[in-house]
């Protein structure tokens, strides 16, 4: 029967890989071309070797600071929404009173879109710093922290979800057994628990490092990277250095190969790590 | 659980819930507020000087031409959303069933599509869309197929292999061709992977920003890109119309949302374990 199912070829498959060929692949490939390239537009580029990888750290240091900023938000928000969203995935399988409108509210806020999240804390933490005279584009620790607390708001929820149900999916039998058996809740929490819920951890990991890295729309919103440069995150400098000065466009083009190449190994490199820690059931 | 660290929890959890809504609830607040009296007072009620009635909201939408941005917003996800899941879920069925040497690499393709960022193709693309003559509601709709194809073709593919292929094959002995064997035997079997689908793609196009103002410009401009036009150049924001934008933004999706939670709830439990 599938013999003849590949003469469906043009119907079944075309119209998405033409799709995907004009929306990513072309570009992509486009894309590394271009980073070894002087262009301003598509059609004029010029062969430069690697001089715009080059520039990219020798014009001036945005991209290393930005690229730090990165490192640090993303360090302290994937470790701080992945504990308070397990945290909250642990009570909300207790059968508590009011489990699902709990878990209703805690998942809302992901659901409100980057550039409308970042004017409401922009809103809030203005509101706070006022009355001590400073506003969050005064000290680049203001919008670091403030980007942290955004970020919380926004992931908690979604983790849980997947934290729930991960702990659902772990048999009764098990943990009846281990209450027989005679183990106190921490010895079951840190011996059967959180072992049979390392898929989850992979998965919830995977998705908090890449969206911190990625993190635009929020960044955009919340500071725009004031004060000066201080607060801009690896998209933003990207974005900012196409967009910002003319004649930048190739070492823009350079910089986000850097980013993406660095974003795959950080992305397979933590799933191969979890990968390993998750048990057979 | 005993009943008194029952009542502690639900206590404690009602205070972290209210934590979670303050933000909305304040920036709602504000929203009644003159324009003046908002970014130094935000925690304060209005009072019978600062209540400004739906003044903001008139001035916010006249302004941001905020009915046309929701329109477009509308348009444009419901729309992309329909053709993701008619056209990848064809596509994962043929790359499942076919198993041909091209498909996994087309297949492999798709998922090495989902951890590329999208700063890589941005300038590319939006030039790509440009001279294809793509810039518009309706081309956009393309570029979302494209980019939505990586996780929509790598979802229903993961489902697609568990299911049987005996009642495929009663089909076609029955006379259906492929097309009619898919939509009308094996599209119903995906429907909560489709559910999944969508809502995933949903939550994402309605709020992107960057893709469909770096595409269509400011010329149909969708919500994200009409409150981030408020800001508009180095001067300073009208913080009663932003109050006002950002509580009409919200409005849609908490709606969205309390009708349709049970499934995205779902769905965004099955979507990770997809992944």
């Amino acid at each position: 029967m599938y013999k003849s199912l590949k003469k469906w070829f043009p119907v079944f498959m075309l119209p998405t890989l033409i799709a995907f060929f004009i929306a990513f692949l072309i570009p992509l490939i486009l894309g590394i071309y271009l980073s070894f390239c002087n262009f301003r537009s598509v059609s004029d580029a010029t062969f430069v070797g690697f001089s715009n990888y080059i520039k990219v750290f020798s014009e001036n240091s945005d991209f290393v600071n930005s690229l730090w900023f990165t490192v640090k938000f993303a360090v302290v928000s994937v470790i701080t929404v992945n504990i308070f969203a397990f945290l909250l995935a642990l009570l909300l399988t207790r059968g508590i009173k009011g489990t699902n409108l709990f878990r209703t509210v805690f998942f809302m806020p992901n659901l409100i879109g980057g550039i409308v999240l970042g004017y409401i804390w922009q809103l809030i933490i203005n509101g706070v710093l006022y009355g001590f005279g400073y506003s969050i584009t005064s000290n680049a620790e203001y919008g670091y922290i403030g980007l942290i607390v955004l970020m919380n708001w926004q992931m908690i929820g979604y983790m849980m979800i997947i934290y729930i149900a991960g702990i659902q999916n772990i048999p009764t039998d098990i943990l009846e057994a281990a209450k027989v058996d005679g183990a106190g809740r921490f010895k079951t929490l840190f011996n059967i628990v959180i072992p049979s819920v390392m898929p989850s951890v992979t998965i919830c990991l995977f998705l908090t490092i890449t969206n911190s890295f990625k993190l635009f729309d929020q960044n955009l919103a919340l500071t725009a990277g004031a004060p000066g440069k201080q607060t801009q995150m690896i998209a933003l400098d990207i974005y900012n250095t196409f967009y910002g000065k003319i004649g930048f466009e190739g070492v823009g083009q350079a910089k986000a190969v850097i980013f993406a190449i660095m974003v795959a190994v950080i992305a397979l490199l933590q799933l191969y790590l979890t990968r390993q820690k998750e048990v057979e059931s | 659980m005993q009943k008194k660290a029952q009542i502690i929890w639900i206590f404690i959890l009602t205070i972290v819930a209210a934590v979670f809504m303050a933000p909305v609830a304040i920036v709602l607040m504000n929203s009644f507020k003159g324009k003046f009296s908002i970014s130094q007072t935000p925690f304060v009620f209005p009072t019978k000087e600062t209540f400004v009635g739906l003044e903001n909201y008139t001035e916010g939408v006249k302004n941001t031409g905020f009915w046309s941005a929701f329109l477009w917003s509308a348009f444009i996800t419901v729309v992309s959303v329909a053709v993701i899941i008619i056209f990848t879920s064809m596509t994962a069925w043929f790359i499942v069933r076919v198993k041909s040497k091209i498909c996994s690499v087309i297949y492999y393709m798709f998922v090495f599509s989902m951890i590329v960022p999208f700063q890589m193709v941005m300038f590319t693309m939006s030039k790509m869309a440009n001279v294809l003559g793509l810039d518009n509601p309706l081309g956009i709709i393309l570029i979302y197929l494209g980019f939505g194809a990586g996780l929509s073709v790598f979802m229903f593919c993961g489902f697609i292999k568990s299911v049987p292929l005996g009642i495929e094959e009663a089909a076609t002995i029955d006379g259906c061709n492929a097309f009619q064997t898919f939509w009308q035997v094996v599209f119903p079997i995906l429907k909560p992977t489709a559910i999944t689908v969508a809502i995933l793609n949903t939550m994402w196009i309605w709020n992107d920003y960057l893709l469909p103002y770096l595409v269509i410009g400011s010329d149909y401009k969708t919500i994200p890109i009409a409150v981030q036009y408020l800001k508009g150049g180095y001067g300073s924001i009208d913080m009663g119309a932003m109050m006002a934008m950002l509580v009409l933004a919200i409005v849609p999706v908490v709606i969205f949302y309390l009708t349709c939670q049970k499934y995205i709830i779902k769905g965004v439990a099955a979507g990770a374990v997809k992944g």
